[in-house]
Order: C-alpha cells, then structure tokens, then sequence
C-alpha cells in the first residue's frame, strides 16, 4: 500500500533525525537545486565528458588529427582506428577529439562574449533609458541589418580565413539579440518597486542595475546563450563548408562533417559523418539541458 | 497647537510635469501636470493624510519629495532636526549630494508583491542600503536586519528567506523594515496598507503607530482609503488634478466640510449602520485631463455650485477657521457652501 510506504519513509527520515544525522542544509541553494534537476546533471556529464576528451586529446589517442595515411584509406572501424579513416587516411576519432577544442570555443566562446557585451549595454542602457538607450538600440539594429555572410566574405578577404576572424564576426551579429533580450527584460523589471526602493536608498546605478535587477533577467539570457552556442556551432560548420570559416587543415566538428556532401560517403562510409554528428548533437543538447537547469535553478519562486 | 511645533519638510509652489512627445523629433507637445504648484508644511511628528482620487497625483508628490522623479520646478526644503542640519532646498541638489539626505526619506510601496526582490534573501535585500551607509562587518548587518524584523513583528531567521515565502501582510512588514533601516525622519507610506486585507491592515497600521511612537518618526500617508485617514492621521490634505484644495485637522475635516469637492468625497465613505441614512453626493463626469486642466478652479466643471468667478480664476488655498482650528481651503465660494456642509 501506498500508505505504509509512505510511513516506512517517515519512520526511517525520524529515525535519521533521531540519531541527529540529518544535517541543516548548507551551501547555494541554487547549486542544491541544479545538483537535484537530473536532466540537468546529465547535461552537465555529457558537457564535461566532450569537452576534457577534446582538451586532454592527446592522452586519448596516438593518431594524429592531420597526418595522412595513404595506406590505411577508408578503413571502417577497428581497434586501431576507433571511428575508422577518412579518404586521406586520417583517423576520425582523433580528428573529433582534435576538432571539438575549435568548435567548442567558437561556439560557447563566441556566445558568451556576445552575451557579455549585449547583457553589458543592454542592461544598463534599458535601465537608463533615454538617448543612450536610443543610440544602442539603433547601433544593434544595424548590427543586425548586416548579412553574416557578406560580413565573413568582407572580413575573410581583408584578414584572410582565421578562427579569430570567425569569433569576432560571430559575437559581431550575434550581440545584437543578445542586447534585445536584456533590454526588453529591463525595461519591464525597472518599474517594479524594489527598485524604486533601492533609488530611495541612493543605491548607485550600475550596482542596481547588474547586481540587483539582472539576476532576475538571467533565465531567459541563460536558455539564449545555450540556442546561440548550438547555433554558432552549426554556423562553423556552415561556413567551413563552404570555405570561409576555419581553414580546412585544421580539424573541426565542421570540416568533419562536410564530407558527407558526398552522397557515396554517406551511403558507403557511415563512420565519417555518422559519430561526429552525434557528438554535435549530443554536445548541443547537453548545453541546452544546463541552460534548463540553470534557469529553473535561479528562479527562487520554483521549489526544487 | 500646530503651529508651535517644528517643520521638517516645506513644499513650496512645487510642480510635477510630465512632458509628452510625439512625432520624428520627440518634440514636446503638452506636459501633464501630475503635482502643480503645492504648497505645504510637513511638522515633525505628525501623520499627514493625502487623499484624492485615482490620478489627482498623490504617488507623484510623493515620489517628488524623494527626489524619485526629479520635481519640474519649486522648493522643497528640508529642516534638520533641532536646526541643526540647517535647511536644504532638495531640489537644487545633485544625486551626489542627495544621498546625506536619503537617509532622513524614506518610502513604504503599495504592491508587497513587487516591492521585494525575487532573487535575493530578506538579508541579501535589505544589506546593500546598509553597506551604503557605513556597515562594513557582515556579522553586524546580520545583527541590524535581524533587529528590524524583529521591530516589526517578524522572527529573526526569516532574513534568509525568500520574498515568495511570505505572505502580503509579512512582505509589507518587511518592506517597512527596508525603509527603517537606516532610521529615516519621514516616511513616505504611499497606499501601504491598499493592498493588504482589512484584518492586515489593521495589524500594519497598528504596526505603524507603534514604530512612530517609538522611534518618533513623521509619516506622509498617501492613500484613498478614507476610513484609514479617518483612523491615523493628524491633518489630512484633499488633493484634486494636482492641488491641494482642503488642508485641515481630521475631526475638523470630517466635521466641516468645506469644499464641495471634500463634500463629494466624505460622503462616499460607507457606514456600517442601516439606520443612518447619508446622503451621498454623486459627481458628475470624470477627472478632467491634467494635460489640459480647466481654466480656473480645477474642480469646476464637476461643481454642483460653480458660478461665473469660478471658470475665470484660480482659487488660492486660504486660511478659514472653523471651530477655532487653522483650516485651509481652496474655493471662491466657501463662505456660500459652509452652511451646505
């Protein structure tokens, strides 16, 4: 029955009490409730797993991401070659471990400097308001106006093909939803009246605006920085498809998977395109489970 | 009487505008005038009544004499406990060097829901206006936060709690505690007990008096609940598009009743007895635009006994004295409606 079940937990949780081993919790009470939200801790497993197998790649493997191997061409997989060979004979295990420090630090890197600047100035200047607020929001808008595309092709035939270059293009279109987002959410969280409140009390304004009022702006910024990390590694990949992202010597998520442009690849060589993509996947959705479980973890009106 | 004790706030033909825009070029093409031109002096240990009805600009005056919005134009001095402090036209002053006066002014907010942070603790609220103010040690900060909630009714360790734990009435408590943390002279309670259920509210204004008599604190209640003005205020100023049109002592104030707009409003006050038939006085219409407010008196247009003067000059708030008390009143025709009364 379900009662008794439910009296046996009572009786075993007095009995802990009894014998004075329940302690009063202690620490964040948003790291409790992050440690509780299990979609979350998984997301987090996977993060950590992709991302210290891609810095600690060389501990994992001895083949070398960029050495080719005429030899040993399209080999399926085996113990020597985990994920097989490409066409050049390079192995895919190594090229995915090598190719996730790129990708990852374009794509998370690029959205939290972008998350950054367009929290910084969207959060102060929606605060603000008035002319600053105007000179922004027009400045984001023609951000915005700006085809990614043309914006690489401009900067790559300036600067030529660098993963710097691709950073700077992606937080240059990307800052722009961003600033929107804080700036919308500041200009409803402004009128509630703590905030009058804190202007009574003289508090200064860069202190109510980023301590007092963006924590409770920060879910919403928390899931777009997850959507954009996942989009801004598809872009890498867009756009070293068609050669104006990373240069192709250097392996990334990316430039793996655009061999599988190939139709006899993806019909015949399933281990090329097959293992990457789902470490794209699985990569994303793990960031995407954080962003969750953060936002869910910082709102203190969900118990958890 | 009243007039011996000190001042500590005097408003001085104070104005309040709110500029409108419109078009490409944002170019201002009217004002709404919440507060226009009020005159007034607060004394040190009195409950000031500001009644009046939506829109006549009580919150506006309010937020103006703590400098929230920035007053358009006139004078609100404040005097220093004792003379010592000197007086100080507040609105001459920098946000700079309004912060030695911040801590004398203070406010309690209407909304106990959105007057507390969300994400913070009552401690992680409450400590930043006391870290302003010159409480370095944590342990000390602890120390005061726990005093105040105690102050006002509520147990120590609430302070790690979140604002969603509490209900109205204890938000509205601690919103009061927030204001007396750094022991302000004034507070401004700006319809702090509107929100609240009758039963509450009887608890936060008891609340209230106690705290006033304690630590002998000076209150502006603005609120458009006559039966609390009823129950605690000293004077009671009747406010209407902007202006203060009656300011007497409450007994006074409820007994004559000079101003036809005062009339109107006493006597929508509800009373619990069947046998007492009050007639009430119905207006006409709305609240005309404090865009454009009529020519002369503002309440004109609503008047039952507007004449021809009455659309052509604006009333100032004289001094009239009913049963021996000071009583001020603004409209040509007082002497005409005493007897109305």
């Amino acid at each position: 029955m379900a009662n008794s079940a439910l009296n046996r937990k009572f009786d075993r949780i007095r009995a802990l009490e009894e014998a004075g081993e329940l302690k009063p919790l202690t620490g964040s009470r948003a790291l409790r409730k992050m440690m509780n939200n299990r979609l979350a801790m998984v997301g987090v497993v996977i993060f950590l797993i992709i991302l210290l197998s891609a810095i600690f790649a060389p501990l994992l493997t001895a083949h070398s991401p960029t050495k080719i191997d005429l030899r040993s061409m399209l080999q399926s997989p085996s113990g020597e070659h985990w994920f097989g060979t490409d066409k050049t004979g390079r192995d895919v295990f190594a090229r995915v471990l090598y190719g996730g420090r790129v990708s990852i630090l374009v794509g998370l890197g690029s959205a939290l400097l972008a998350a950054l600047i367009g929290v910084g100035v969207g959060c102060y200047t929606g605060y603000k308001g008035g002319i600053l607020d105007v000179i922004a929001l027009r400045v984001s808008e023609i951000f915005m106006s700006f085809p990614q595309i043309i914006l690489v092709l401009l900067l790559v035939s300036i600067a030529g093909q660098s993963l710097a270059n691709l950073i700077v293009i992606f937080v240059l279109t990307g800052w722009g939803g961003m600033y929107r987002l804080a700036r919308a959410r500041m200009l409803s969280l402004r009128e509630e009246e703590y905030v009058q409140a804190l202007r009574s009390f003289g508090i200064s304004t860069p202190m109510i605006c980023y301590k007092h009022i963006l924590p409770n702006a920060l879910g919403p910024i928390m899931v777009n920085i997850t959507l954009t990390t996942a989009m801004f590694i598809l872009a890498e990949a867009g756009l070293s498809f068609l050669g104006l992202g990373v240069p192709l010597n250097i392996p990334t998520w990316g430039n793996i998977l655009n061999v599988a442009k190939d139709l006899r690849v993806l019909q015949n060589n399933w281990w090329m395109w097959l293992p990457v993509g789902m470490v794209i996947s699985l990569f994303v959705l793990s960031v995407n489970f954080i962003g969750d479980g953060l936002r869910d973890s910082t709102d203190p009106s969900q118990q958890g | 009487m009243t007039e011996s004790r000190d001042v500590i706030l005097q408003l001085r033909d104070l104005k309040t505008y709110f500029a409108l825009r419109q078009g490409v070029f944002q170019r201002v093409t009217g004002f709404v005038k919440a507060v226009d031109g009020i005159n007034l002096d607060i004394y040190r240990g009195e409950v000031l009544g500001l009644v009046g009805e939506s829109g006549c600009g009580k919150t506006t005056l309010g937020k103006s004499i703590l400098q929230l919005i920035r007053p358009t134009a006139g004078e609100i001095t404040y005097h220093g406990a004792d003379g010592t402090d000197g007086a100080v036209d507040m609105c001459c002053l920098s946000d700079a060097e309004m912060v030695a006066y911040r801590k004398k002014l203070q406010i309690v907010f209407q909304d106990p829901h959105s007057s507390l942070n969300p994400a913070f603790t009552i401690f992680g609220s409450l400590q930043d206006p006391l870290k302003k103010y010159g409480v370095k040690s944590k342990k000390e900060r602890r120390k005061i936060i726990g005093d105040l909630l105690e102050a006002v009714n509520l147990q120590r360790d609430y302070m790690d709690r979140y604002p969603h734990e509490f209900s109205g009435g204890q938000r509205q408590r601690i919103g009061i505690a927030r204001a007396l943390s750094v022991e302000p002279e004034l507070i401004v309670c700006d319809e702090a007990v509107s929100a609240l259920d009758v039963s509450i509210q009887a608890q936060v204004l008891q609340l209230l008096m106690d705290l006033k008599k304690k630590r002998n604190l000076t209150y502006i209640f603005i609120t458009h609940d006559l039966s609390v003005t009823e129950y605690i205020c000293d004077r009671i100023a009747v406010m209407y598009l902007g202006r203060i049109v009656e300011l007497a002592h409450t007994e006074d104030l409820y007994e004559h009743r000079l101003h036809p707009y005062t009339q109107a409003l006493l006597s929508s006050i509800p009373v619990a007895d069947l046998d007492r038939k009050t007639k009430r006085i119905v207006l006409e219409g709305d609240v005309p635009s404090p865009i454009n407010p009529p020519s002369g008196c503002p309440f004109h247009p609503r008047c039952r006994f507007a004449k021809d003067i009455c659309s052509t000059e604006v009333p100032a708030l004289r001094k009239v004295v009913t049963g021996g008390k000071e009583h001020h009143v603004s409209c040509h025709l007082v002497d005409d409606t005493v007897t109305a009364a």
